[in-house]
């Protein structure tokens, strides 16, 4: 993709850091950029889902014989008359899908609106009328919907282990030991996902919303049997996808396999009912945290016993334990997790997976223990400091959690902080302010990547990542540009197709930190090559130099220590000798293969700051402010980076105070699956929010020192909503979110 | 598919007596259309009829014809000034672009948001399909009506604006077919227009097949009176009421001389409180008075399980809009 755009040519190596709008902005602004369901072919036909009405049971007949008759109707595909499909090796994480069980494969029934049969037209609306018009006749078995986990009685799996941490709770002088709960939470990226199926002989190419079109392939090569040069993905842009998007989901294979029956491309775009059903969610986390304390609040010893809800056709731990074993100094640990199947689709990773349910947990029981002790909660962090990674062992690569807090406090004005409830006013409104610590692992990724240094001056950048719409095309431009002084408008950055070298996927925070190596090494090895043929191709004004006393800035080669007007434009040099361009290539090594990170404690940090205002007379509080100070590494781009800290501040008010799939209990139905009814944030809840990033490189993870900030933000968000709610109000919640009715309860009265 | 046609109105006494469904923003209409709740067999649009006006009436009341949008009603100069509740009440609603489709008429139309009434596949709703049952009584009610609720149906009428105009005592007009004398003219007070749920929640409003409404018709605006508008609801914006209140006051001496009161989010229709305005009427204007009220306003609540939050919450959001409106 070209990126013509305002010129940060003259940056230069200063471009990183920088606040740099992104280059892909005026494509989405102008509704030029072409997303998944943009795609359109000669010939396309449109499929649409029948999704299950009950949750439990098995399709004991379809009757298709309205639906097969009516207009415009191609095909209709069900487990009765589906192809093959296969399964991926289970936990083999270079191969992943989100379900285990392929579309159709029994006649069996695991959770409502699962995907029964699919119905192929000419027109969208010709589908979906044929799809309604399908009779399904079920035998139904009893389904499990119970929200509560608590009566499980199960096994656990004990997930850290240090000291004896029963004998020493027991013994601990301050003790808190409560339970947690947070709700099933459903992504809602306002892209829906879709799949456009394309086949020429027996390869497929798939346009998808995926944020990892290299796993996706894969994936997918796997479950349509193809081998993997057969399998095409393409995923330009993407309106974000929080984690929903990371593995392919049933309808990617449905289209596959109806473009290839009826011969022509297909589209499967879902609605947004089927976001709430098909395609993941934040599985329901019960937690129990008994944290004991000295009196002078040292802790002694933390217990954390989880459940998470899974479907009864994948396990999947939402893993509340994450952060658990680092982020605070104690000695005696455990964390247990089990799982509850339950009758729902299955979940998958949603922004900040585990650590940031494990972080509400946690954070309000710390909240709780520095109110038994009477010390002020940030205080309370501090003298919890470790000095090393105590689950692990390991140093930290860079930790600065306690400037993250000390930072926070001086620009949140904490000092004027009275601990009493409801001890704070303003303008008639009652003040609560409540604080939390948060983490998060850092991690890079295997990757790929070419940079070309064209004839026709151009520099063309690939990598088979994609932009979840966060900034990536943005973030490798600036690179580009660092690296050779060449303007934005002559970079082409080219991701989102599996043409290209393979690159990382778009999830965990290590999009960025997993592309930079290879990007980096990239140009580098094409420099490399270009100084070579300065000094090597007859009629440069290089030649025979040491090509070690050349450079490339601004777009020229000169000789190092001399003005870039003194040297002549790159293209010229590829151009003499007689080249289309040169490429170089890079390799990112994951980190969990690198001996100067794989021993070390890879994690981001942030403190959460947060201002709530309460009218008891109206029973309204909302979030006023909210401080957030972020140690992520050395920031690439201020501007998108500063966007993602935003955004996941305000999911977390969305987490805190509003966000909850309810499923109905008689069908197992989300009875509030719609963007009207399932409450998120808008922009009227959205307060003054203050962001800091501490900017401190971390090494370990690339040249840069950039860790990643997509998850972060959102840590410790809510939990310091309910602490600054519980000073507000003296209403202790323990479930979240934050309701009307639990603020009800509170005894403070007017300001 | 679910064909239908489609005509432009010609005129208002043309449309009125069509069998068909009248459209005007769509905002209801489509939607429920979409979800498979409505499958008209002919759609009348009368967004071209010469409805679109807000004229001032002799007596100093004010004539808004059924096209004008919310946003026009909002922001129009005499309903801001004069009216105040209603203005507040339509910018509190759905979403700017929203209020520039709906209208006026719809607005009074306007179905209710009970998950089990908007999607056939939620279970049965008596408002959908007379007989299949009420699926909120037993399911998820958290919004549901606490006031005119039957064992039939417990659905909140969601309208903001209308109970804005039900504390105005707007008048409705309405075109129907012409036999009665008036060439098939009516009035009907608002107080009048919509019918409780009782056994038949699917008869919403005294509206006879084919009629058409034309206007709403607001009286002269009370003079020395304040209007004020609540509206409580979980997030600050783009969200149904769980609770509000409209209030039109006159105070003379810190005693009440004359107040309407309205509720919305908790009662089947906009719910008026006359059982609130008597217990006001002549009293001192205070705290202890407002609670009062409240607690009269909502004595013949019949909470659920999950919405009986409604009940405290609607006495303390009637009691700030009357603290406002006499202040």
């Amino acid at each position: 993709m070209a990126m013509g755009m305002d010129a940060a040519g003259g940056l230069g190596k200063d471009i990183i850091g920088a606040a740099v709008s992104r280059i892909d902005g005026p494509l989405k602004t102008t509704g030029t950029a072409h997303y998944t369901a943009d795609f359109h072919f000669a010939s396309m036909a449109h499929a649409v889902p029948v999704q299950s009405t009950i949750a439990s049971g098995r399709i004991k007949r379809i009757d298709l014989s309205v639906a097969e008759k009516m207009p415009g109707v191609l095909l209709v595909l069900h487990y009765g008359n589906m192809d093959r499909l296969y399964r991926v090796v289970p936990n083999d994480f270079s191969a992943t899908t989100s379900e285990a069980r392929p579309p159709f494969e029994d006649e069996r029934i695991y959770h409502w609106g699962q995907f029964v049969a699919l119905v192929v037209g000419e027109t969208l609306e010709q589908a979906t009328a044929a799809a309604r018009a399908v009779t399904v006749e079920y035998e139904t078995k009893a389904a499990s919907l119970k929200p509560s986990l608590s009566d499980y009685q199960g096994k656990r799996k004990s997930v850290s282990k240090r000291g004896e941490v029963d004998k020493a709770f027991s013994n601990a002088a301050v003790k808190i030991d409560q339970n947690y709960i947070t709700p099933v939470e459903t992504h809602n990226p306002i892209e829906m996902h879709a799949t456009v199926a394309q086949w020429e002989g027996d390869k497929v190419t798939l346009y998808e919303t995926s944020q990892g079109v290299w796993n996706h392939r894969l994936a997918m090569a796997q479950v349509l049997g193809l081998p993997r040069e057969n399998v095409q993905v393409i995923t330009k842009f993407l309106g974000s996808g929080f984690g929903g998007k990371l593995f392919p989901w049933p309808h990617s294979a449905l289209a596959a396999v109806a473009a290839r029956r009826i011969q022509r491309p297909v589209k499967l775009s879902l609605s947004r009912k089927m976001m709430f059903t098909n395609v993941g969610h934040r599985p329901r986390c019960e937690q129990q945290i008994k944290i004991g304390a000295t009196a002078e609040g040292k802790l002694v010893a933390l217990r954390q016993d989880y459940l998470n809800h899974t479907s009864f056709i994948d396990d999947i731990d939402e893993g509340c334990g994450e952060a658990t074993p680092y982020l605070y100094s104690v000695p005696n640990l455990e964390v247990t997790s089990a799982l509850v199947q339950r009758n729902t689709g299955t979940p998958s990773p949603m922004r900040g997976p585990g650590a940031v349910p494990g972080l509400f947990a946690m954070e309000s029981a710390m909240d709780e223990l520095a109110i038994a002790l009477k010390i002020d909660p940030v205080e309370l962090r501090l003298r919890n400091e470790p000095v090393k990674d105590e689950g692990t062992g390991q140093e930290f690569s860079s930790r600065h959690l306690k400037e993250c807090l000390e930072t926070g406090k001086q620009k949140f004005g904490w000092e004027k902080r009275t601990a009493a409830v409801g001890s704070m006013r303003r303008d008639g409104k009652i003040l609560g302010w409540g604080m939390a610590a948060a983490s998060w692992g850092a991690y890079r990724f295997g990757a790929s990547a070419t940079v070309e240094l064209c004839a026709d001056g151009r520099v063309c950048v690939r990598s088979a990542t994609q932009d979840v719409g966060t900034g990536t095309y943005t973030v490798l431009a600036q690179v580009m540009h660092e690296k050779t002084g060449v303007p934005f408008d002559r970079i082409d950055v080219i991701i989102g197709d599996t043409n290209l070298p393979e690159g990382a996927m778009s999830g965990g925070s290590w999009a960025t930190a997993s592309a930079l190596p290879a990007i980096s090494g990239a140009a580098a090895n094409a420099i490399k090559t270009l100084m070579q043929m300065a000094v090597s191709t007859s009629g440069s004004a290089f030649l025979d130099k040491d090509p070690a006393t050349l450079e490339l800035s601004q777009g020229r080669v000169h000789v190092s220590g001399q003005s870039p007007s003194t040297g002549i434009p790159f293209e010229d040099v590829v151009k003499l000798a007689r080249l289309s361009g040169i490429t170089g290539e890079g390799k990112t090594i994951p980190t969990s293969d690198d001996p100067k990170a794989k021993d070390l404690s890879l994690h981001s940090y942030a403190a959460q700051f947060v201002e709530v205002e309460w009218e008891p007379e109206i029973a309204r509080l909302r979030v006023s402010r909210v401080v957030t100070v972020v140690d992520v590494g050395r920031i690439i781009n201020l501007k998108a980076a500063t966007n993602q800290i935003l955004g996941a501040v305000v999911m977390g008010i969305g987490m805190g105070l509003l966000e909850q799939t309810n499923y109905e209990q008689r069908t197992g139905q989300p009875i509030n699956g719609n963007m009207a009814d399932y409450l998120m944030a808008t922009c009227a809840d959205s307060p003054r929010i203050d962001v800091t990033f501490l900017n401190h490189p971390d090494l370990a993870l690339n040249e840069y020192g950039a860790r990643g900030v997509g998850e972060i933000g959102l840590a410790g968000v809510a939990p310091a909503i309910t602490a600054a709610v519980y000073h507000a109000t003296g209403v202790r919640v323990r479930q979240i979110p934050v309701r009307i009715e639990d603020l009800l309860k509170s005894d403070v009265r007017e300001a | 598919m679910q064909s239908f046609t489609y005509e432009k109105a010609g005129s208002v006494e043309k449309a009125a007596g069509s069998s068909g469904k009248f459209i005007a923003g769509g905002t209801t209409l489509v939607d429920l259309m979409k979800m498979g709740v409505e499958a008209p067999t002919a759609l009348v649009d009368i967004s071209g009829l010469p409805l679109g006006q807000i004229e001032t009436l002799p007596n100093g009341g004010l004539m808004i014809g059924a096209m004008v949008r919310n946003s026009d009603v909002a922001n129009h100069a005499t309903v801001a000034a004069h009216y105040a509740v209603l203005s507040e009440a339509l910018l509190s609603g759905a979403s700017p672009q929203l209020r520039n489709m709906a209208t006026t008429g719809g607005n009074l139309l306007q179905r209710t948001r009970c998950p089990y009434f908007r999607d056939p596949s939620a279970g049965g709703c008596n408002k959908r399909m007379p007989g299949s049952g009420c699926s909120a009584i037993e399911g998820h009610h958290r919004m549901m009506a606490v006031l005119g609720t039957s064992d039939k149906c417990i659905a909140t009428h969601p309208s903001d604006m209308c109970v804005a105009l039900t504390a105005l005592e707007a008048v409705i007009h309405i075109q129907g077919t012409g036999s009665n004398g008036n060439g098939g003219k009516r009035t009907v007070a608002i107080g009048d227009f919509y019918k409780l749920p009782g056994d038949t929640p699917h008869v919403e409003n005294s509206l006879e097949p084919g009629e058409l409404i034309t206007h709403v018709e607001l009286p002269p605006p009370a003079k020395g009176g304040k209007q004020v508008y609540v509206k409580l609801r979980d997030r600050a914006s783009y969200e149904f009421a769980l609770s509000s209140a409209a209030v039109v006051a006159v105070v003379e001496g810190g005693h009440i001389k004359s107040i309407r009161v309205a509720m919305g989010g908790v009662g089947t229709r906009p719910w008026r409180s006359h059982e609130a305005e008597a217990a006001l009427v002549g009293k001192a204007a205070n705290a202890v008075t407002f609670r009062a009220a409240a607690e009269a306003a909502l004595k013949g609540a019949k909470p659920l399980p999950e919405n009986g939050f409604k009940v405290e919450l609607a006495k303390r959001c009637v009691a700030r809009a009357l603290k406002m409106a006499t202040a």
